[in-house]
């Protein structure tokens, strides 16, 4: 008697296993958090009343980088959503889990959303920060993350070397000099975008936070009006923060299909809404008029434009014994 | 390891190499899972770390240890670990006496005191010291004035290793002075010693092993500390930037090898300076023996 009731609900529960709901794996960085929360409440319905089938979508968030070396470690992401396309390129280069085309795949440079560096300053901008330029005056002190170890702290450090490509007559010793005196004023260097918002807006230090527009604003809500402003500056970079399905792990969930109807979603007009209300830039261009007031109109150069892509931009500023190195090197 | 079963009679024991002269049994199960325990959790994963560093060329090897910016992350985590490590031993001594010897109110309480940066997760600490410390800190306000910098400084890394490393100290040294028969003092005194004859010829040497072990467990958790000195150091390449820190830089460019590499440095050296540590213990222990 007692078995027999007792097989009635394990029965059911294994029923219910096989026709349950599909789980999906999104590793993305640190600031998109809150975006993707959004995202996944909306696809999740949408794909309910489109196939029957319910999705699960589980996030995990941390430094781009290191979420990238999670996935070579075997961290199961069905999709990745990064900060940056080299560190989708080294998923493809270490561990081979996705064709190496995979940033041609998706329309954009496969980045249905964009982002660029822009300063945080404190309330009145008592250092009068308007541009680039005040960042490499005596007394500023600018903090940023390591770009060593931060996607995001890349995207600012390459924004300043652009700064003063455009304003040196592409001049490459002018930009050097100008980006070393940048880091002379750097007191802090913590080790990703996160830490870098705790130590200016919690701890206090420094004048100028270098931040992702997405950042700035979140930042910007949580500690108020009255404590920190917003600064576009004149020019910036374009980031293009890119999503992958990852091939090999998707199929070997089998969820292929709806990663890469999640992905497209993004470049969806509800996927493009809940982006911008994220503070991201959409592509769309009627999602982007409806929120034209939001994003101050600024230049944008891109990496292809000025370094020739990530691969070559990694390898010669970032890398070891790269630029950024010899910044700290004396004598160099 | 040579030892495994401690004799009971020093002398006796170095003709053979395993004298089982316990009065409890079981010498051989005990000394297996001895052996097991260490494999499994201390020497296989600490292999890994060294077959790891040997993936690649000995060039690229020698090439990541001796660069400049290593070598400089070399000089302030031993050193910072090092100046760390004295401090906690003065101190320390200091706060075990006086809990020890000394009966005021609050006692109990200080005691507990004295393990809580055991329990506190390391990053809490070094966030509050770093706010303590900044130019606008509570503390900071008053030194940065004074031309006394900590947060983002050698200096502030050398305060976040002596939180840390401080109840290493006491707790070796408390239980120590607790049993040390005060007896020996006044005898000492009624011969005509010196307060500081007393000191140096009578307490010292009783506490001495307890100072060292104390210094070695400091020394040895501050130099793999990596949660707190982030957060006070500033982490400037060339000048606070701490060895681990470095190895976690090496392991988010991907470059596993150079991370092990640099790891396996920390590694090999502390073990020789712990080895040369447990050595002057051993020593002193030994002279310990006939009283």
């Amino acid at each position: 008697m007692k078995l027999k009731s007792l097989s009635i609900p394990v029965l059911a529960a294994t029923a219910l296993a096989a026709a349950g709901p599909v789980k999906l794996l999104n590793v993305s960085y640190d600031p998109t958090r809150e975006l993707y929360q959004d995202i996944n409440a909306a696809f999740a319905k949408q794909w309910k009343a489109k196939t029957g089938v319910v999705v699960e979508i589980d996030q995990s968030h941390d430094g781009s980088g290191k979420q990238a070396r999670a996935v070579i470690d075997g961290l199961q992401a069905d999709v990745v959503t990064l900060g940056l396309a080299y560190d989708i390129d080294v998923i493809s280069e270490k561990a081979g889990l996705l064709a190496k085309n995979w940033q041609t795949r998706l329309p954009n440079n496969s980045a249905p959303y964009t982002s660029t560096v822009v300063f945080l300053v404190r309330k009145g901008n008592p250092k009068h920060i308007k541009d680039w330029d005040d960042l490499v005056k005596p007394g500023v002190a600018v903090i940023t993350p390591n770009p060593k170890s931060s996607g995001g702290a890349r995207w600012s450090y390459l924004a300043a070397w652009g700064y003063a490509l455009k304003h040196n007559n592409n001049d490459q010793n002018k930009a050097r000099e100008f980006v070393t005196k940048l880091y002379k004023n750097v007191p802090v260097l913590d080790s990703g975008a996160r830490g870098s918002t705790t130590t200016f807006a919690q701890r206090g230090i420094g004048d100028v936070l270098l931040s992702w527009e997405n950042e700035a604003y979140l930042a910007l809500n949580e500690l108020g009006k009255d404590k920190v402003e917003v600064v576009t500056p004149s020019i910036s970079i374009l980031a293009e923060p890119p999503v992958s399905v990852v091939d090999k792990i998707a199929a070997k969930h089998g969820t292929t299909e709806v990663a890469k109807a999640y992905l497209e979603f993004l470049y969806s007009e509800q996927g493009q809404e809940i982006a911008a209300r994220n503070y991201y830039r959409p592509r769309l261009a009627s999602v982007a008029a409806k929120h034209a007031a939001q994003f101050p109109k600024l230049g944008l150069f891109t990496i292809d434009e000025l370094f020739g892509g990530w691969q070559k931009a990694q390898k010669k500023h970032f890398d070891d014994g790269g630029v950024f190195d010899k910044i700290y090197t004396p004598g160099a | 390891m040579r030892e495994p079963a401690r004799p009971k009679n020093a002398a006796g024991s170095r003709t053979s190499r395993f004298r089982n002269s316990s009065i409890l049994p079981g010498f051989w199960p005990a000394f297996s899972y001895t052996i097991l325990y260490l494999s499994l959790i201390v020497l296989i994963p600490l292999s890994a770390v060294f077959l790891k560093s040997v993936s690649s060329s000995p060039e690229h090897f020698w090439k990541t240890i001796s660069s400049p910016q290593v070598v400089a992350s070399y000089r302030l985590s031993f050193g910072a670990s090092l100046v760390a490590g004295l401090v906690s031993v003065a101190i320390g001594f200091l706060v075990a006496w006086v809990l020890v010897r000394y009966e005021f109110p609050g006692k109990a309480l200080a005691d507990a005191l004295v393990d809580l940066p055991f329990a506190l997760p390391t990053a809490v600490a070094g966030i509050a010291l770093t706010s303590l410390y900044t130019e606008n800190g509570w503390l900071g306000r008053y030194l940065v004035p004074l031309g006394i910098k900590v947060a983002f400084t050698p200096l502030g890394v050398v305060v976040a290793l002596t939180f840390i490393g401080l109840p290493f100290v006491v707790r070796s040294v408390q239980p120590v002075l607790a049993d040390a028969d005060q007896e020996l003092e006044e005898a000492a005194s009624s011969l005509g010693a010196s307060r500081w004859q007393i000191f140096s010829r009578v307490i010292f040497p009783l506490v001495r092993p307890a100072l060292l072990t104390g210094f070695a467990l400091a020394f040895a958790r501050a130099l793999g500390e990596y949660g707190s000195v982030i957060f006070i150091s500033g982490n400037l390449p060339m000048r606070t930037e701490i060895t681990p820190v470095l190895i976690v830089t090496k392991l988010e460019q991907y470059d596993y090898a150079g991370a092990t590499a640099i790891a396996v440095v920390m590694l090999v050296t502390s073990f020789l300076l712990l080895l040369g540590i447990n050595a002057v213990q051993r020593r002193t222990r030994k002279y310990m023996e006939p009283v």
